[in-house]
C-alpha cells in the first residue's frame, strides 16, 4: 500500500477530468457533469483507500512521496499526510462529489458556460488536496495560492448579484495574506540556507532549525495573518460573509466547509511547530481575538435577515471555537480542534446544502419569506433540525464532542476564556433555534397560504437527488456523534507530535 | 579630454606607440553580434534592390534566419569566457546568456512585428514623416472612437486605390540593428565600446517609436520625446565616461576595477580623485537606468509604450530590459564592486522608488499599454532588487527574471495587439469589457499573463518574484522585500480590475473586438504563455542556466 503515489494520483485525478471535459465537445457540454462526478468518486474512493490503509501506530508522515522539483531553491514536490492532514483529506474527498452533485442545475441558469464551472470545482479540489498533502513548505504556499484562482472564478461568474464585489474582496483579502506568507516563506528559506548550509523547504528538515525568538515572531506573523485571513478570524472575517453568501452553494460549502480549514490547519501544521515561542508569545492575544470571535459571530449571526449570511457568521464562531483550540496547547484541545474541522465541515456543508434547497424553492434566502415550511415540506425541516443542532453541538451530533474536547482542553490555561467561549455555546443555541423556528414553524406566511397559489406549487418536499446529495452528510454527522473515536484515533497521534515539536521549538 | 582620450584608446590598442596595430580579433566569439549585424546591412540592401512585392518575406525570413543562426552562435560558443578585441569585449557566459535571451525573445518581437492580418500593411507607416492616410485622430489620438470615422473613410480610399496596400519594411533591418547594438551592450568590456553600443541600439528605436500606422501624432511625439530624454541620457553616459576616464586612465572596466581597488596605474595616468569616480559613477548609472525605465528615470516609459507601435513597445518592454540590466549587472559586478558601499545605498533607493512608483501609479491607468508601461516600472524594480545585492543568486535571479518578463510582456502586448475597434487597437481598458464573452479563448490567456505579472504561483511571474526576494533577503537586504512584497500587494490590484472588466462586464455595443491574428503573432503570443507556464511549474532547468551562467570574466 505504501508504494502506490496516493497523494500525487489524488492530485492528477481530477485535473484529468479537467482535461477530459476541456476536450468535450460544445453540444456535449452536459457530459460535463458526470465527469466531474465520476472523478470526484474516484478520488473518494481513493480517500476511503488512504484511510483503511491508515496505521495510527504507524510513521508521522504516511504515503510519502518525493520528486524533484526546483533544487535551486531547495524544494522538492514532496506529499504525504500526518494525521492531520489525512483527516483534512478525507474531508474534502467526502465534500467535493456532494457538492457536484448539489451543484447539478447550478451552472445553467446563468450564461456561463456549464463545462468552465464543473472544470473550476475539479481544479479546486485538486489544489486542496494538494495544500492538505504537501510536505515541503513551498509547495504548501504554491498550492496555497493557487486555490485563490479557481475559488475567484467560481465566485465572481456564478455567484448572486453583488459576485463581483465578493470576488474581488475575497480574492484582495487573500492575496495581501498570501504575500506576507510569502515574505516569510523567503524568510524561513533564508535562515536554513545559513543554518544548514543549503536551503531547504522540507517541512521536517525546517523543524530542526532554531530561530531566534525575535525573528520567530516576524515570520509567524506572516503565515499567522494569512491563516487568519483565510480561516478567518476577527478582525480579518469581513470578506466571508460576502463571499459565501454571493456564492453559489456549493461553492459556499467548498469555501466554508474546505477551503476556510486550510487556516486553522496551516495554524496547527505550520505556526505552531516552525515557531514555538512566537507561538506562546502570541497565544493570550490570538485566545482573546479567537474567544472574541465567538462572540461576535454569535451575535451577528442572530441579527442576520439573510439565512447564507447567518451560516456564514455562525461559521467565525465556529472558527473561534477551533482557534482557540489550536492556541490552547495541550493534547485534548488540540485533537478537539482538528475534529471540529472535519465536524463543522460536515455540519455546515449539510447546513448550507439545506439552506440551498430551500431557496431552491422559494428563489429567495432571506428569513422572512420563509414561515411554516414544516408543514409543507416535513423532511426537509427534518433534516434542517439535523443539520442546525449539529451546528450548535447537540450531544449526539458530531459537534458535541470536538467541542467538549476543546473546553476541556483549553480551560486548565485560560479558564476565564473558556468560561466567555462557553457562553457562546447559548448564542449558537438561540441562533439555530430562532432560524428553525422562524423558517419551519409558526404560521404559513400569506404567498404560501394558498393552495393552489404558483409560489406554494414551487414548494415541494425533498428530491431523490437532493436526498442522494444530504444523505451522505446527516449519515456522518450521526455516525460521527456517538462513535468518534476512529477518527481521534487518527488525529491524536499527530497533534502530539505537533505540540512536541512546539516545545521543542519553543525552547519551554 | 577627447584628444587625449583618443591617444590613449591608440595607446591602448597598439603593441608600440606610434604604430597602430589592429587588435586580434576572435570573430567566432563575436559571431552572434556579427550575424545580426550583417542581416542588418544585408536588410538595407534587400530594401534597396529587392522587387517591391517580395521585400517583405525576403526580409522577414532574412530576420528570422539571421536570428535563429545568431542562437545558433550562442549555443556554440556556449562555455566561452574570454576577451577579445583587445579586450573591450567580453564574451563570458553571463554575456552569452543575455544574448541568447535577447536573441529568443528578440524573435518573438519580429514576430510580432511581421503581424499582416490585423491591420492591412501592417502596424508600421510608410512614410515616417507627415502625417499617414489613415490618420485616425488630429489630436494625439487618445480616443478611439473620435477617429474611428476618418479611418472608416480612409479605409474606403484604400480599397479604391488598389488591392495590395503599401508596407513598411524598413522596420525590419531596423530591428535588426537595434538587436545587434543590444548584443553588443551587454557583451561590451569596456566603456566607449558600450557607448558606442548603446547608440546602436537606441537610434533606431528611436525611429521604431515614430512608425505607428495610425495615432500617428501620438507616435511622433513618443518617438521625439524618447529621443530627447534618450540623447540626455546617453549624454550623462558619456560624461561619466570622460570623468572615469579621468580618475582611472582608461575605459576598460577591469582597468577601472583595478584603479579602484588598488589606485589609478601609475603608468596610465589618472587622479585618485574619489569625486571624479563618484560623480562619473552616479552619471553612468543614470544614462544606464534611464535605458532601463527605472525611478526617478522612468518618466519616458508610458508616453514611449503607449505612443509606440505595439510591436515595437514588446520589443523595448522585453528586449532592451535585458540589454540595459545586462550592462547594469556587468558594470556593478565588474567594474564597481570595490566601491559597492559608496553606489550601494542609492541604487537600494532607487530600486524602492521604482517599484512603489510603478506599483502606484499602475492603479490610475485607463489605457491597456500605459498600464504595462507602469508595470514594467515596477518590474525593472524587482529586477533591481536582484542586482543591486552583488550575489551570484542576486545575478542569476535577475537573469532568471529577464527572461520571464520578457515572455509574459510580449505575450500580453500580443494579445493588445489582437483588441481592435475601427480605430485600430482598442487600447482604452473600458473598452476591453465584457471581452471574456466575445472571446473567452483571448481573454483566458490574457488573465493568464495579468496572473502572472500579479506573481500567483505556477507562473513564471512567481518564480521570478521569488528568486529575487529570496537573493535580496540572502543578502540581508529585508527593506528591499518587505516594499517589494508591499508593491506586489499594490499591483495585484490594476491586474485584477482588468481581469474583473473583461469577465464581470457586459460588453457595450461597440465594445471591441478580438481579430484573429495572422500566425506569427499566434505564434509568439502562445509561446509566451507556454514559457511562462513552463517557468512556473518547472522553472528548475532556466534557474540552473542562469545559476552556472552567472559569472562575468574579470
Amino acid at each position: 500500500m505504501a508504494h502506490v503515489p496516493l497523494f500525487s494520483l489524488l492530485i492528477a485525478v481530477p485535473l484529468l477530468g479537467v482535461a477530459l471535459i476541456a476536450l468535450l465537445p460544445r453540444r456535449a457540454e452536459q457530459l460535463a457533469k458526470p465527469i466531474a462526478l465520476g472523478a470526484a468518486l474516484v478520488v473518494f474512493s481513493g480517500t476511503v483507500a488512504m484511510w483503511f490503509g491508515w496505521r495510527t501506530d504507524g510513521p508521522r508522515f504516511q504515503y510519502p512521496e518525493s520528486y524533484t522539483w526546483i533544487p535551486q531553491f531547495g524544494s522538492a514536490f514532496t506529499l504525504g499526510a500526518d494525521g492531520i492532514a489525512a483527516v483534512m483529506v478525507a474531508l474534502v474527498g467526502v465534500l467535493v462529489p456532494i457538492v457536484v452533485l448539489a451543484s447539478w442545475h447550478d451552472a445553467e441558469p446563468g450564461k456561463h458556460s456549464v463545462r468552465a464551472f464543473f472544470a473550476l470545482v475539479l481544479v479546486l479540489e485538486s489544489f486542496m488536496l494538494g495544500v492538505f498533502a504537501a510536505t515541503d513548505v513551498l509547495v504548501f504556499y504554491v498550492f496555497f495560492e493557487v486555490m485563490l484562482v479557481p475559488m475567484y472564478f467560481l465566485i465572481s461568474s456564478y455567484g448572486g448579484p453583488r459576485r463581483q464585489y465578493a470576488a474581488v474582496k475575497f480574492f484582495l483579502y487573500s492575496l495581501v495574506g498570501g504575500l506576507l506568507m510569502l515574505a516569510s516563506v523567503i524568510g524561513l528559506y533564508a535562515i536554513s540556507s545559513n543554518q544548514l548550509g543549503k536551503g531547504t523547504f522540507s517541512f521536517e528538515a525546517l523543524l530542526s532549525l532554531h530561530i531566534d525568538p525575535v525573528t520567530q515572531r516576524w515570520l509567524f506573523l506572516g503565515f499567522f495573518i494569512a491563516f487568519a485571513i483565510k480561516a478567518p478570524l476577527i478582525p480579518f472575517h469581513t470578506w466571508l460573509p460576502d463571499a459565501s453568501a454571493q456564492a453559489p452553494i456549493g461553492v459556499s460549502v467548498l469555501l466554508v466547509g474546505a477551503l476556510d480549514k486550510v487556516g486553522t490547519y496551516g495554524m496547527l501544521r505550520y505556526c505552531l511547530p516552525l515557531f514555538g515561542s512566537a507561538a506562546y508569545d502570541f497565544a493570550p492575544w490570538i485566545i482573546g481575538l479567537s474567544v472574541a470571535g465567538i462572540l461576535y459571530g454569535a451575535i451577528l449571526a442572530v441579527g442576520q435577515s439573510d439565512m447564507k449570511r447567518l451560516v456564514a457568521y455562525t461559521s467565525i464562531a465556529h472558527f473561534g471555537f477551533i482557534a482557540l483550540g489550536v492556541f490552547a496547547f495541550t493534547a485534548q484541545a488540540g485533537t478537539g480542534a482538528v475534529l471540529y474541522m472535519v465536524n463543522h465541515g460536515l455540519s455546515v456543508g449539510a447546513l448550507f446544502l439545506v439552506v440551498g434547497f430551500l431557496i431552491s424553492r422559494r428563489n429567495s434566502s432571506l428569513i422572512s419569506d420563509f414561515g411554516g415550511m414544516a408543514r409543507l415540506m416535513p423532511w426537509i425541516a427534518g433534516v434542517f433540525l439535523i443539520a442546525g443542532l449539529s451546528a450548535l453541538s447537540l450531544p449526539g451530533t458530531n459537534s458535541f464532542a470536538s467541542e467538549f474536547l476543546i473546553l476541556i482542553g483549553a480551560f486548565g490555561a485560560h479558564k476565564a476564556a473558556t468560561i466567555v467561549a462557553t457562553v457562546g455555546i447559548i448564542f449558537a443555541a438561540l441562533f439555530v433555534l430562532w432560524l428553525y423556528q422562524q423558517t419551519m414553524h409558526g404560521p404559513l406566511i400569506p404567498e404560501l397560504a394558498v393552495t393552489d397559489s404558483p409560489a406554494r406549487l414551487a414548494v415541494r418536499d425533498i428530491t431523490r437527488r437532493e436526498v442522494a446529495v444530504i444523505s451522505p452528510l446527516i449519515g456522518l454527522i450521526l455516525l460521527l456523534g456517538v462513535y468518534p473515536q476512529p477518527v481521534i484515533d487518527v488525529i491524536n497521534p499527530a497533534v502530539d507530535r505537533t505540540l512536541a515539536d512546539l516545545h521543542i521549538s519553543s525552547g519551554r | 579630454m577627447i584628444e587625449s582620450l583618443g591617444a590613449h584608446v591608440a595607446a591602448l590598442y597598439s603593441a608600440k606607440p606610434g604604430s597602430v596595430h589592429a587588435p586580434s580579433i576572435d570573430y567566432a566569439a563575436l559571431s552572434p553580434i556579427l550575424i545580426v549585424l550583417g542581416a542588418a546591412c544585408l536588410g538595407i540592401v534587400v530594401e534597396a534592390f529587392s522587387p517591391r512585392r517580395a521585400r517583405r518575406a525576403i526580409q522577414f525570413v532574412l530576420a528570422v534566419a539571421a536570428l535563429l543562426t545568431a542562437g545558433a552562435a550562442v549555443v556554440w560558443q556556449a562555455g566561452a569566457n574570454l576577451t577579445t578585441a583587445s579586450g573591450a569585449v567580453a564574451i563570458d557566459s553571463a554575456g552569452l546568456f543575455f544574448q541568447g535571451s535577447i536573441i529568443v525573445l528578440g524573435l518573438l518581437a519580429v514576430l510580432l512585428i511581421a503581424e499582416q492580418k490585423l491591420e492591412r500593411g501592417g502596424a508600421f507607416a510608410v512614410q515616417p514623416a507627415g502625417p499617414d492616410r489613415s490618420v485616425s485622430s488630429g489630436t494625439g489620438g487618445v480616443g478611439g472612437t473620435q477617429g474611428a470615422g476618418v479611418a472608416g473613410g480612409a479605409g474606403g480610399m484604400a480599397s479604391s486605390e488598389s488591392v495590395r496596400v503599401p508596407t513598411n519594411t524598413e522596420v525590419f533591418p531596423l530591428t535588426m540593428f537595434a538587436l545587434a547594438g543590444m548584443l553588443l551592450f551587454v557583451t561590451a568590456n569596456d566603456l566607449l565600446v558600450m557607448f558606442v553600443a548603446l547608440e546602436v541600439l537606441s537610434l533606431p528605436l528611436y525611429l521604431l517609436c515614430g512608425l505607428a500606422r495610425r495615432r500617428r501624432l501620438l507616435s511622433q511625439e513618443a518617438a521625439m520625446k524618447y529621443f530627447l530624454l534618450g540623447a540626455f541620457a546617453s549624454a550623462f553616459f558619456l560624461y561619466g565616461v570622460a570623468l572615469l576616464y579621468g580618475y582611472a586612465g582608461t575605459v576598460s572596466l577591469g582597468g577601472i576595477a583595478g584603479a579602484i581597488a588598488h589606485g589609478p596605474s601609475p603608468t596610465l595616468g589618472g587622479h585618485a580623485s574619489q569625486t571624479l569616480l563618484l560623480l562619473g559613477l552616479s552619471l553612468l548609472i543614470v544614462g544606464l537606468l534611464f535605458k532601463a525605465g527605472a525611478a526617478p528615470f522612468h518618466s519616458w516609459t508610458p508616453d514611449v509604450y503607449q505612443g509606440a507601435p505595439t510591436p515595437i513597445t514588446a520589443l523595448m518592454a522585453a528586449c532592451t530590459k535585458v540589454a540595459a540590466f545586462g550592462a547594469i549587472a556587468r558594470v556593478l559586478y565588474i567594474c564597481f564592486d570595490k566601491a559597492a558601499q559608496d553606489w550601494r545605498p542609492i541604487l537600494i533607493t532607487v530600486a524602492i522608488v521604482t517599484m512603489v512608483t510603478g506599483a502606484v501609479l499602475a492603479i490610475t491607468q485607463t489605457d491597456i499599454k500605459r498600464l504595462l508601461a507602469y508595470s514594467s516600472i515596477a518590474n525593472a524594480g524587482f529586477i533591481l532588487t536582484g542586482t543591486v545585492t552583488l550575489s551570484a543568486a542576486g545575478l542569476s535571479a535577475t537573469m532568471f527574471y529577464l527572461v520571464a518578463y520578457g515572455f509574459m510582456t510580449l505575450g500580453a502586448l500580443g494579445v493588445v495587439m489582437t483588441v481592435r475597434d475601427a480605430g485600430g487597437e482598442a487600447n482604452h481598458i473600458s473598452r476591453w469589457a465584457g471581452l471574456a464573452r466575445r472571446s473567452p479563448a483571448v481573454a483566458g490567456v490574457m488573465t493568464f499573463f495579468l496572473l502572472a505579472f500579479a506573481g500567483i504561483p505556477l507562473t513564471s511571474g512567481f518564480t521570478s518574484k521569488f528568486a529575487v526576494f529570496s537573493a535580496a533577503f540572502g543578502a540581508g537586504r529585508l527593506e528591499l522585500v518587505i516594499v517589494g512584497v508591499i508593491a506586489s500587494m499594490v499591483l495585484v490590484f490594476p491586474y485584477l480590475r482588468l481581469v474583473v472588466l473583461m469577465y464581470a462586464a457586459e460588453p457595450a455595443a461597440d465594445s471591441a473586438t478580438v481579430q484573429l491574428p495572422g500566425g506569427p503573432t499566434r505564434l509568439a503570443i502562445a509561446v509566451g504563455a507556454l514559457a511562462t507556464l513552463a517557468l512556473g511549474v518547472a522553472p528548475g532547468p532556466l534557474l540552473q542556466l542562469a545559476s552556472n551562467a552567472a559569472h562575468f570574466v574579470a
